[in-house]
């Protein structure tokens, strides 16, 4: 019952929304939602952690450790996201930018987003989870093209032929799963659900099981990013607007890869741990080192982000590919850290957007002198992600380095360390760039090409700190989740033993 | 393959799908790939409903209908729609021209049959020995998908690859589960229909139908 409560809650959400048209209240009531939506998950997760998973809707969603885990993660960075969407609304309606319709589909088509990566964490059923993740994909390519400009349009259109055809591999991925669960002896509809699957992998064909993972890791892996399926990724990041690129980046990405760890564990039952193992590492370097090369001579500081999200996704693949308990228990922190860090760096970017009126790195000089609070913010989140202490993300990657040293991966965690240092220079100079200096305002000799990134610059008064406490409040989540790891460490035990047994 | 009636049936609906894949290839006219399209939706609704027929299941030939209403005429409907006022247009400056293109099809087609033969003897039965042909036409969409310039031509390539997944997934599971099916007809489904309502956005904001203007996004 508790699960079908959660997934009304994004329901409840979109249809104030729908009837409230835009108004700040019906925004207010969105986020209200959202944050009831993060309390009921944390009660799903110490309620599972106490006593186990909990199912509902007649079988169709089940909630394990993992799951409750993620609708945990989901919901925080949904919370956040709404909570500046609120500012964003007003502001574009304000400066007559866009009209009241258009607002008001995008608040229904962000609830309609979280609520199926919910659907998509909770499904008990490997094809509730594909239709699922197909719905993000439709929901996400309107967010992308709300500004209707040329930009956002073209990002829209990559963005959904890519992920259609990923989405379309995934499910083939998906039925060549069905034909050897068929061949294994299972012939209702129940054979698909996880339980299931997990119970008979051992009898399932390796032959197919083989050429069924790869479909679902290009495939799904097109939704999370990874090289060489990333191209839509920096595009449609940087044009969606702020709140939508940090629920895309903060929590979609990843959604898309815990469908990729709840495969891996059925695959490794089926064919041995050598061969996930092996594509996955594979998957993660190149990320990795594409990451890297192009966020050193980036010029765009939202599509910096984009590559960054890039970086952790190989990050986290190489940490599932080692696949022991330790490993993915810091794959799920860092899925968290990453949200969290990612997602107040877009909301930041996107204000500094609107002030600023570029989202080039080189129109921007002096923000800290001028503008402490987002430069600030700004740059303790940039620390935050390059992962430096006391953020989750310095433990998580810290941990995720120990357990491929463990597992004979050492080879493979040198060269993401490689990398990781190659990009912290790179990120670094940018970031030095931008909040440093006199604080002269940026001039206009910026060269040619820079039309597409020059946005008209917003009139209303914006350093109200009702901007900078959900980013601050983002900010010492991750760092308080760094230094203890307290409310979190039975539940992701628990977690990382659901697909690492 | 024996040669009786229902596998000589069954090979020549297959066969009719991935040659109008390739077709696909070398028409250039909008109108005449959007014919080969329907031609292919209604092809394989027919595979469908042999197969349906051959394991006396009405659930398959309730889904084939489906297909070919979906696939054969309302998708050819949109695709019209979303060229509307261009009857006549052509790919006139494909980026791999037309001979070149079916040389690659049809090496693509061989190395979907040396690739996937493994599964098509795990499967076992007639219809399994197909089971190549149906990722030919996969691949072949993907050829589609980089080799053609014009965003109608996109969204045919996208629609092959789909019937290609659609084509493998009937091969190969006897009787799937109610929400496979549904999964097979209507898969990449709705990710066609935004993209008919993002090229119709485009044409009316901005004027033209090339990805050519697609090009401001890069690093």
């Amino acid at each position: 019952m508790a699960l079908i409560i959660l997934l009304l809650f994004p329901l409840l959400g979109a249809v104030a929304a729908a009837v409230g048209k835009a108004r700040p209240v019906a925004a207010w009531v969105a986020v209200g939602t959202n944050c009831a939506a993060l309390a009921l998950g944390i009660a799903v997760a110490v309620r599972e952690v106490q006593s186990g998973p909990m199912t509902g809707a007649w079988g169709v969603l089940r909630a394990d450790a993992l799951s409750a885990f993620m609708v945990v993660v989901i919901g925080t960075i949904a919370s956040l996201a709404s909570w500046l969407g609120v500012r964003m609304v007003a502001a574009e309606l304000a400066d007559g930018r866009s009209t009241r319709a258009r607002e008001t589909t995008y608040l229904v088509l962000v609830q309609a987003f979280v609520g199926n990566m919910l659907l998509a964490v909770l499904a008990a059923n490997v094809g509730v989870l594909w239709v699922a993740i197909e719905a993000t994909t439709i929901a996400t390519t309107f967010l992308v093209g709300h500004r209707r400009t040329k930009g956002s349009l073209e990002a829209s259109w990559k963005y959904i032929v890519i992920c259609s055809v990923g989405i379309a591999l995934a499910f083939l991925g998906t039925v060549l799963v069905y034909l050897a669960t068929l061949h294994a002896g299972g012939h209702s509809a129940g054979a698909l659900d996880w339980t299931s699957l997990m119970a008979h992998a051992s009898h399932f064909n390796p032959a197919v099981m083989r050429v069924a993972f790869a479909l679902l890791v290009l495939g799904y892996g097109t939704k999370v990013g990874l090289a060489p399926m990333h191209s839509w990724l920096p595009d449609a990041h940087s044009q969606a607007p702020a709140p939508v690129s940090a629920l895309m980046s903060g929590v979609l990405l990843t959604v898309a890869f815990y469908a990729i760890l709840r495969f891996k564990a059925v695959t490794d039952l089926a064919v041995g741990p050598a061969y996930s193992r092996a594509l996955l590492v594979a998957v993660s370097l190149l990320s990795l080192a594409l990451a890297a090369s192009l966020l050193l001579s980036q010029r765009d500081y939202k599509r910096m982000l984009a590559y960054h999200s890039i970086e952790h996704m190989g990050l986290i693949a190489l940490g599932a590919a080692a696949g022991i308990p330790l490993a993915i228990a810091a794959v799920l922190l860092h899925i968290l850290g990453h949200g969290l860090a990612k997602s107040v760096l877009f909301l930041t970017s996107g204000e500094i957007m609107a002030t600023e009126g570029t989202s080039r790195i080189d129109g921007i000089h002096g923000l800290l002198a001028r503008r402490p609070a987002l430069g600030g913010v700004f740059g303790v989140g940039l620390l935050a992600l390059l992962g430096l202490p006391p953020f989750s993300l310095f433990t998580s990657e810290l941990l995720m380095i120990r357990a491929e040293f463990q597992v004979g991966l050492g080879w493979a965690a040198s060269a993401a360390m490689v990398a990781m240092v190659v990009i912290f220079v790179a990120v670094a100079g940018h970031a030095r760039h931008m909040l440093f200096g006199s604080g002269t305002p940026p001039t206009e000799t910026v060269s040619a090409g820079a039309d597409l990134a020059r946005v008209p610059v917003v009139t209303v008064a914006r350093s109200s700190p009702l901007v900078t406490a959900p980013l601050v409040v983002g900010l010492v989540a991750c760092g308080v989740i760094g230094v203890f790891a307290w409310p979190l460490t039975e539940l992701l035990r628990a977690a990382a033993h659901v697909v690492a047994p | 393959m024996n040669g009786s009636p229902f596998s000589s049936s069954l090979t020549l609906g297959v066969g009719a799908v991935l040659v109008c894949g390739v077709a696909v290839l070398w028409l250039s006219a909008v109108r005449s790939v959007i014919r080969a399209i329907s031609v292919q939706g209604i092809a394989l609704g027919c595979v469908a409903v042999l197969l349906g027929v051959h394991l006396h299941d009405p659930a398959l030939i309730a889904t084939a209908a489906v297909v070919i209403v979906v696939k054969g005429v309302a998708i050819p409907m949109l695709l019209r729609h979303v060229t509307g006022g261009q009857p006549l247009a052509r790919e006139t400056r494909p980026l791999v021209n037309v001979p070149a293109s079916l040389v690659v099809s049809a090496a693509l087609i061989f190395l979907a049959f040396a690739r996937t033969r493994g599964i098509a003897h795990f499967v076992g039965t007639t219809a399994g020995t197909l089971v190549p042909v149906g990722f030919a036409t996969l691949l072949v969409g993907f050829f589609v998908l980089v080799a053609r310039r014009r965003p109608i031509f996109q969204m045919i390539g996208l629609l092959l690859v789909d019937n290609g997944i659609a084509l493998v997934a009937f091969l190969v599971t006897a009787g799937v589960p109610f929400l496979i099916e549904l999964g097979v007809s209507l898969d990449v489904l709705l990710g066609v229909v935004v993209l008919g309502v993002l090229a119709v956005r485009l044409r009316t904001d901005f004027g033209d139908l090339d990805l050519d203007a697609l090009q401001e996004l890069h690093d």
